[in-house]
């Protein structure tokens, strides 16, 4: 039994949502190998070798993999995959990108966005958003799997010392390139991979009201999110968006303001592990899911939120 | 150009969901189905594009039980020139449903083809890739702006944390995330005039694609039921809860 995950990284340092993946291939169980592909990598590379449970680290480093295109990689992928039983990546965007590509090339099934592994050939995975869970066995030679990292706890990112081979196998389809990046500068963590997400609803009034919440997002180290109504109504951009049709978040802390809690947003932040609500409308169905709820005018409770997270922290 | 689009009949993203109690599966049964949402999408950039001039024609492509003619007539209500339905009652997996249209891709001969990124029962995220795949083409998945510049597709994708543009060789492939566009309503000349458009149907035999399946769904369940915690009075019993006993602070 051995298994590949393909590592996520932007050619200097290795993805934490790898330490993640990582983790879901130790409970298949087996030896686990990691492919690094990318231009100027080594240090990626690396990193990955020092990852704790890592057998093996294999680096393609070519200027075909700079961008880590899905036409490029998927051909490499699949021809390392072919001597491993399980070929795993993160369900991210690129993960999402690029591995139905290789479980086309290599002509079995994908099983995406895993949450449990029950056995090495069996899998449970939302469906519906997250409205049912399903449990699915694969019958093919290869499992090819992304994994939803929230789902698993990292292995250690030190203590490992796996040996580092380079793979020199250039795959160059010709027929995409990349143009430019626009990665939005964060000051605050990314969305989906926040520890503490403090998300504004409808009941916040207008964007500008939004800046309310900075104090409180800077004091906690959070992700800033939105409900839907607030995206719609325009206060906020798409990209904020947590629920069904947008960001799914599981956070440790997830702080939801001025949300009623409709069905599509609690679809994006149920598995959250403590989730506050504050709301001035006392059966907002947002209460029904919140381990520590506050009835209270959104406008007097977070200044005042704000000012006590400052005295104890 | 020609312009192929991909619909799937999907349950309608209104409905609330419930597992069947012999966890079989989620019950169907007297449930309002509808377009998948992000099906609806690349209908109507395909059909921007053709009242833009870009596109000649917009070809759109079901597969699954006959019902779905309903949404491929959506899809012609909504601007689609004809419809083809791969009709079969079997158990289609993503894999099978690329195949299938890698077979209508080579009768067709499009120029573009475009997807839902994923569609909202089975949350994949897969049939896109793995068509372009097969069909030995490029893909700009998840896009939130498409441009057509000669035989170049253009396109920006939603990246995590960002957005990241692709230059993509035509043919090409796209699936749409909803930034996209603002899918139309059909209006009602429209629907009545759909009903006399071209709906050629034709079985995975025709196209000489075998139905399998590899993996299978052993039981679908419901999530866990998060149970309501307590309220708090102040906004110091709530820092205090949470730093004393959640331990989240």
């Amino acid at each position: 039994m051995s298994i590949l995950v393909v590592a996520e990284h932007d050619n200097s340092k290795l993805n934490q949502v790898t330490l993640h993946v990582i983790a879901a291939a130790k409970e298949m169980g087996g030896d686990v190998d990691v492919l690094v592909a990318g231009k100027d990598c080594g240090a990626v590379a690396e990193a990955a070798a020092k990852a704790d449970a890592v057998a093996k680290v294999r680096c393609a480093d070519a200027d075909c993999y700079r961008h880590q295109l899905a036409e490029n990689m998927a051909p490499l992928i699949a021809e390392l995959g072919k001597d491993y039983q399980h070929v795993l990546g993160a369900h991210s965007t690129s993960g999402k990108n690029v591995m139905p590509r290789v479980a086309a090339l290599l002509d079995v099934a994908m099983i995406s966005d895993i949450i449990a592994v029950e056995s090495d050939d069996t899998f449970k995975r939302p469906i519906y958003a997250g409205n049912a869970i399903a449990t699915v066995q694969s019958t093919d030679g290869i499992k090819v799997v992304t994994v939803r990292h929230t789902a698993f706890d990292a292995v250690a990112a030190e203590g490992g010392s796996a040996s580092v081979e380079a793979v020199d196998a250039a795959h160059d389809a010709k027929i995409s390139e990349f143009v430019d990046e626009e990665l939005v500068k964060l000051d605050r963590p990314e969305l989906s991979a926040a520890k503490v997400v403090v998300s504004g609803g409808r009941g916040m009034g207008s964007g500008e009201n939004f800046k309310i919440l900075d104090g409180i997002a800077d004091k906690l180290g959070a992700a800033m999110g939105a409900s839907r109504a607030a995206v719609d109504a325009g206060y906020v951009p798409n990209d904020m968006q947590v629920g069904q049709t947008g960001k799914i978040v599981a956070p440790e802390l997830y702080i939801a303001i001025g949300i009623s809690g409709a069905i599509q947003h609690l679809a994006g932040m149920k598995d959250s592990k403590v989730i506050v609500a504050i709301n001035k409308d006392e059966d907002a169905p947002i209460f029904q899911v919140a381990d520590y709820g506050l009835v209270a005018d959104l406008f007097k409770a977070v200044p005042e939120l704000e000012e006590k997270l400052n005295e104890v922290l | 150009m020609k312009v192929l689009v991909a619909v799937k009949r999907v349950i309608d993203y209104n409905v609330k969901v419930r597992v069947k109690s012999d966890h079989s599966d989620v019950d169907l049964n007297n449930v309002k189905m509808a377009v998948n949402p992000f099906c609806e999408i690349a209908i109507e950039e395909a059909v921007r594009m053709k009242e833009a001039g870009t596109a000649e024609e917009v070809v759109a492509v079901s597969i699954g039980p006959k019902v779905c003619q309903e949404q491929l007539r959506t899809a012609l209500a909504l601007g689609a020139d004809r419809a083809i339905l791969v009709e079969t009652d079997d158990e289609l997996q993503p894999l099978t449903i690329a195949k299938l249209l890698k077979a209508v891709y080579d009768k067709e001969e499009p120029a573009l083809v475009i997807l839902g990124k994923q569609s909202i029962d089975a949350d994949n995220n897969q049939t896109g890739q793995m068509f372009a795949a097969l069909a030995g083409l490029p893909q700009g998945t998840g896009a939130s702006k498409v441009t057509i510049d000669g035989d170049k597709v253009n396109v920006t994708r939603e990246v995590d944390g960002g957005l990241q543009t692709v230059s993509l060789k035509a043919p090409a492939v796209v699936t749409t995330d909803l930034r996209l566009n603002e899918p139309r309503y059909a209006s009602l000349p429209n629907i009545m005039k759909a009903k006399k458009k071209q709906l050629d149907v034709m079985s995975p035999a025709d196209l000489g694609v075998e139905v399998k399946q590899t993996f299978k769904t052993l039981k679908v369940e419901p999530p866990p039921e998060r149970q309501g915690g307590i309220k708090v009075e102040t906004v110091d019993e709530l820092v205090d809860k949470l730093k004393n006993e959640a331990k989240v602070i």
